[in-house]
């Protein structure tokens, strides 16, 4: 089967330095994948370049089996960081799902019904369609990541692509959103995100890029998130810890922690707050 | 009555008002997309650079519409294309190309001063010279704009709200761009000889920031920009006569009052707004 993304030999580069080298990636329908990797590694550029905003310098990207320029374009549906919106722009919540069908609706500025039932359809499915007819500024962060995952979704696209959508957002938020990606992916959705959490996508997304201007290691997060992987790309000293059948990463601090630099946090103690030391660690207690 | 009617005896006011009824509407119309494409310089600097395309159709004898028209709408693209295709940010490409055009017309300005008079019109704006021939083109740019804003308008918006997703999405956004050039370039040059070339920037955004103080709806926004255009183009028109100024400067003025009252109304409103949420908590 040929598929979903098909990147060959991809090499990119906004000046004379290379930004991604070499790629080879085929994610195929059905797959829920995270792109990881440190800041500047070369994620939004790859992600830009399945998106089509970017063309490669050298190689060949194809979605779905064509080209970005082909005259059928390929269907994607996209997420982008919520800072890069414009909160300020006035648009309700209905109208930014809407720009999700744009391809295929009428010459008519108003939208159709069919359109409009759809669109409420996913807002639905995504328990937001209250807020319909909401600015979009007065929404909480996982409501507006909802409202964007509902314009990618009102697209039918062949590939949903999200840049960082646990960023900017709580914990529990967080949780959420992958588990509607979960979803998404277990009625047959192919995902692409970016993401800087790496226990998120180690406890959530069933296959992992790791890259760092070239593909360090893909494969599922017990074989990606490996000491000497994780070395290799973030050029750091990183930690794997596995705990109750899930893995956790964290970089080693340099050389020391701040605890035993600092072992009393507030110099001459708060009143009514003692301090003790726990195998290295403070424990706080407080006193009432 | 007659106060009011007496204007009209005269057939440069009844060609003025309605040119500038309808250029206040196309302005605000088109200013939503500007000032939400955060691009408010771009009026200002392309009307420069329509002006030196103004100034080389008179010198080479061309019809003013088409070379003026060419002029500004290439100049649109060329700021379009520079910071497509460059790391020069938008308002620096808009500084280069347009201020380059608008000294051409400076210089030859100087080098033929004898039609420096004509040109005193185009900077500030003179309704004395619109015939009814000018009436037909303001209307026909008018209805044309129109048509492409009322049809592109899903295009137009998603483009507006963030250009490269809508990429994406499947949108032309670069033909959209370039229909959008054309749309901006076609406004600027009918509303050069009410307006003037240095007042044209400000009836491009006044009417769209404040109605976007007045509302948070997209198409509210522009009813309201394009509603506040024409009828501040009509009071404009009518204190122009009788307060003797420069049309354009009334126009303008108009405009900026009634901005200075959305201003107030809003912060009022929010005011009234936090108070009433500090009760509450």
């Amino acid at each position: 089967m040929r598929p979903i993304i098909e990147l060959t030999h991809v090499t990119f580069s906004y000046s004379a330095a290379p930004v991604l080298e070499d790629i080879n990636l085929h994610l195929h329908a059905g797959q829920f994948a995270a792109l990881v990797g440190p800041s500047g590694a070369g994620k939004t550029s790859l992600l830009k370049l399945i998106l089509g905003i970017l063309s490669p310098r050298v190689g060949e990207v194809r979605i779905n089996g064509q080209a970005h320029n082909s005259k059928q374009a390929p269907r994607i549906g996209y997420v982008p960081q919520l800072e890069t919106v414009d909160w300020n722009f006035p648009v309700t919540v209905e109208q930014v799902v809407l720009m999700g069908a744009v391809r295929r609706s009428g010459i008519w500025p108003w939208p159709s019904n069919s359109e409009r039932q759809h669109a409420h359809t996913v807002l639905k499915q995504l328990e937001i369609d209250h807020l319909a007819h909401h600015h979009i500024r007065n929404l909480s962060g996982g409501q507006q990541q909802r409202v964007f995952l509902a314009r990618a979704l009102v697209a039918e696209p062949d590939l949903l692509v999200l840049d960082e959508p646990t960023t900017g957002v709580d914990m529990r938020t967080a949780e959420n959103v992958l588990h509607t990606l979960g979803d998404l992916n277990l009625q047959g959705m192919t995902i692409l995100m970016t993401t800087h959490d790496l226990n998120a996508a180690a406890a959530h997304v069933p296959w992992v890029i790791c890259l760092n201007r070239h593909i360090v290691a893909q494969g599922p997060p017990e074989d990606v998130f490996t000491v000497e992987i994780l070395n290799e790309a973030y050029k750091a000293d990183m930690l794997v810890l596995r705990q109750d059948g899930m893995l956790f990463v964290q970089q080693k601090p340099h050389g020391h922690s701040y605890h035993t630099l600092v072992p009393n946090p507030v110099p001459g103690g708060i009143p009514g707050h003692s301090m003790e030391k726990t195998d290295g660690l403070p424990a706080s207690t407080v006193s009432v | 009555m007659d106060f009011l009617l007496q204007p009209f005896q005269f057939e440069f006011f009844r060609n003025g008002t309605l040119a500038a009824v309808l250029i206040g509407g196309l302005c605000g119309l088109i200013g939503v997309y500007i000032v939400l494409r955060g691009m408010s310089y771009i009026g200002h600097g392309l009307s420069h650079a329509i002006f030196g395309g103004a100034v080389v159709s008179f010198v080479m004898a061309w019809n003013f519409y088409i070379g003026a028209g060419i002029w500004g709408f290439v100049a649109a693209l060329l700021i379009n294309q520079t910071v497509r295709r460059t790391k020069i940010s938008a308002d620096a490409a808009i500084g280069v190309i347009t201020t380059a055009s608008f000294a051409i017309g400076i210089a030859l300005i100087s080098r033929y001063r004898r039609f420096t008079r004509s040109f005193d019109a185009a900077l500030f704006g003179n309704v004395l010279g619109v015939s009814q021939q000018d009436v037909l083109v303001v209307a026909g740019v008018t209805l044309m704009v129109g048509v492409l804003l009322f049809f592109c308008y899903k295009q137009l918006l998603f483009t507006t709200f963030d250009s490269n997703v809508a990429q994406v999405y499947g949108i032309q956004t670069e033909w959209v761009d370039t229909l959008f050039a054309l749309i901006l370039a076609a406004t600027l040059i009918v509303s050069m000889q009410i307006l003037g070339v240095t007042l044209i920037a400000a009836a491009l955004v006044v009417p769209a920031i404040t109605a976007r103080l007045l509302t948070d709806s997209f198409n509210r926004m522009i009813l309201i920009s394009t509603l506040l255009g024409a009828v501040t183009g009509f009071i404009g028109m009518y204190l122009s006569y009788y307060v003797d100024v420069a049309s354009g400067a009334s126009i303008v003025l108009v405009q900026a009052t009634i901005f200075g009252i959305a201003l107030t109304v809003s912060s009022l409103r929010h005011r009234s707004a936090q108070r009433l949420l500090h009760t509450h908590i």
